[in-house]
């Protein structure tokens, strides 16, 4: 609809811009905080620039933190070091306010720390002021952000390469061969939907245990190499608008089914395929439940486990670092956002539309 | 049965082979026995010891699990209104034929990518009491009328509305199938309904809301089925699944999963897990049955 008159345009224009301002913020707060030394994350008012101070202590020009204002104006201020962790080591003045030189800079080695820091090392071990922690536990206190970034690619890779050719060749048996039966079991296929996650959790944990998964990657890939009732739905429904006589054709020259699929009807799919492998991999990135339930090792956690696990042991003060932790976990995904925005906008408004609503009106 | 018949009937199972495998390993056996184990009692580390409708008859005395079931109502009663007009709203934004429309969709979609770990922690902070952004912004509004901002998530009281606030943030998906709805409304009805003279309200009320009733619908069952299972976030959020503060956001989800894998008490578990199944196939049903008149399908 077109707001017709100059009013109209004004109160729609406004009324988007001030939302998409307040869905940004939060965003904006969380780049801003992982920019942030720890004391400007808890200043009030809150500060949405990183600054740094320098002041004069002794003779000598350094980095500072602001303390505390005296009643008089002056401020107190410490020497910053990020090897010096007590107090009492640190240069202390008492300078004026206008001595005090203010310059905006992100803080970017919050980054280098919160990423060695997520698998458990202290920060002092980070900034290699301590000796790593060498044995005893050793391997399960100290994996580095490489080992969760390893683990997660592998269960979104081998996870979309199973999804992806699996639900292909079932969704090809569903669509373009007519064999006795087929019907019912699409029927069963798609009742299976309706069944929420909690009824399957614990027997699939027994599964997993007496195959000897549970610790290891294997529930969280393994599993699409066999299908999905979505996905082979979405493939089927698009697989039935290609055209018979192509596959008829082919035949003729000789092609069985396999090649039939392997050569027409695959090369014509690949819309379909993008929107199937760039889903699978959003979930199997943001994956929490599956992560928690079946690995129970450090260095096999995932990036959305191990994001879990370094804010309940790192504790709520280091928030520059948790938040830094977080966008480095979210950044990937924007990132495909913007390559395939087309796949993704296909994916949700139209297919995942129309195939939800199909399924669910099934009679 | 022609030899056609044949080869197509073993062509399409030999297709069909690894769901067959899929179906019956990860979803047929656990479905049948998450029934069985419902009515015995088991944990992972022994064998299912038969205890007939001992597990569902212990739910009806369980104060937790009726609790559980009453902060998962209460939170959806929340969070699901507030989430469907809100991506209604935003909808209806996005449809209006003004300029950068596809900058503002993006916009508007970006929070419900962001990975729900991630969104987590970073309203965690914003909720923070102390330092965090909301209170930060409502400190003068709240300052005239002499109140306290609220503590959200270290509040009982406070901490539903929490994440019900958060969930409002990620509504992009409902949004988009909102806005889809709406721009398969034919032009010719508004056109029509105006020559009959038909305000911008009468055109909403009698044109738009009837023709999206099947988006609508859609969004209520999704919603609901989605509110009736959140774990995750809560989970994150309160640091776990016993639901703190003060057990305000023990959810359904998670005191199922604290039943079965914390206690180990499985066979409550499925039995838990079974009676969100039936409850959440009940309420579609009652929902379908609310709507049946008011949803109506074009083609």
């Amino acid at each position: 609809m077109q707001p017709r008159t100059r009013f109209g345009r004004c109160i729609v224009y406004g009324l988007l811009l001030g939302l998409s301002g307040l869905f940004l913020l939060p965003l904006l707060w969380l780049v801003s905080t992982s920019l942030k030394p720890i004391e400007q994350t808890m200043s009030l008012p809150p500060t949405w620039l990183p600054r740094v101070y320098y002041a004069t202590i002794g003779d000598q020009r350094r980095e500072v933190t602001l303390d505390h204002q005296l009643p008089d104006g002056r401020w107190q201020v410490i020497e910053r070091s990020p090897t010096k962790m007590r107090t009492h080591a640190l240069a202390q003045a008492i300078v004026p306010a206008s001595a005090i030189e203010v310059r905006v800079k992100p803080r970017w080695e919050n980054y280098r720390i919160a990423l060695a820091t997520m698998g458990g090392r202290s920060i002092e071990e980070a900034e290699g002021t301590v000796a790593a922690r060498q044995t005893g536990y050793g391997r399960d206190t100290a994996v580095s952000f490489g080992t969760f970034l390893r683990n997660t690619l592998i269960v979104c890779l081998l996870g979309i390469v199973g999804a992806v050719l699996s639900n292909a060749i079932i969704a090809y048996g569903f669509a373009k061969i007519p064999w006795r039966g087929r019907e019912a079991v699409f029927a069963v296929t798609l009742a299976t939907m309706m069944i929420p996650f909690p009824v399957l959790m614990v027997p699939l944990y027994g599964v997993f245990k007496s195959l000897g998964w549970i610790g290891t990657l294997k529930p969280l890939w393994v599993p699409a190499f066999f299908g999905g009732a979505f996905n082979i739905f979405l493939m089927r429904q698009f697989f039935r608008t290609i055209p018979e006589e192509l596959s008829e054709a082919a035949r003729i020259d000789g092609c069985n089914e396999w090649q039939i699929f392997w050569r027409i009807i695959l090369p014509l799919s690949k819309p379909v395929l993008a929107v199937v492998a760039l889903f699978h991999f959003l979930w199997a990135w943001n994956d929490f439940l599956g992560p928690l339930l079946f690995l129970t090792r450090k260095h096999t956690f995932t990036l959305a486990l191990a994001l879990q696990n370094y804010q309940s042991q790192a504790g709520g003060v280091q928030w520059h670092h948790l938040m830094a932790a977080s966008l480095v976990v979210i950044l990937p995904i924007i990132v495909l956002f913007f390559l395939a925005q087309k796949t993704f906008i296909r994916g949700i408004a139209t297919t995942g539309l129309r195939a939800c609503f199909k399924s669910l009106n099934l009679s | 049965m022609t030899t056609r018949e044949k080869r197509h009937l073993r062509n399409g199972l030999l297709f069909c082979a690894p769901w067959f495998i899929g179906l019956g390993l990860f979803t047929a056996y656990p479905v049948v026995a998450s029934l069985f184990y419902s009515f015995c009692d088991y944990s992972v580390l022994q064998s299912p010891v038969w205890s007939g409708t001992e597990n569902y008859r212990r739910m009806a005395g369980d104060t937790l699990f009726w609790l559980s079931l009453k902060n998962t109502i209460i939170y959806a009663l929340l969070s699901l209104p507030a989430g469907m007009i809100v991506a209604l709203s935003l909808a209806l934004l996005l449809n209006t034929e003004v300029r950068g429309m596809p900058v503002f969709r993006t916009i508007f979609y970006l929070p419900s990518i962001v990975p729900m770990v991630a969104s987590a922690m970073l309203w965690l902070w914003i909720f923070n009491g102390q330092f965090g952004l909301l209170n930060w912004a409502l400190l003068p509004i709240l300052d005239l009328f002499g109140l306290k901002p609220p503590g959200w998530l270290g509040d009982p009281t406070w901490a539903k509305p929490a994440l019900a606030l958060m969930s409002l943030w990620g509504v992009g998906n409902s949004m988009v199938i909102h806005l889809a709805g709406l721009q398969n409304v034919p032009k010719e009805l508004y056109e029509a309904a105006e020559i009959d003279g038909a305000g911008t309200w009468r055109r909403f009320w009698h044109v738009t809301l009837p023709m999206i009733s099947p988006v609508l619908y859609f969004n209520l069952i999704m919603g609901i089925i989605g509110s009736l299972q959140v774990f995750a976030t809560v989970f994150v959020m309160t640091g776990g699944a016993d639901g703190a503060p003060a057990r305000s956001t023990l959810f359904y989800a998670l005191y199922l999963f604290s039943v079965s894998f914390y206690d180990l008490r499985m066979g409550y578990g499925c039995a838990m897990a079974w009676v969100l199944f039936i409850l959440i196939v009940a309420l579609t049903v009652v929902a379908t049955k609310l709507t049946e008149k008011r949803v109506h399908y074009a083609t």
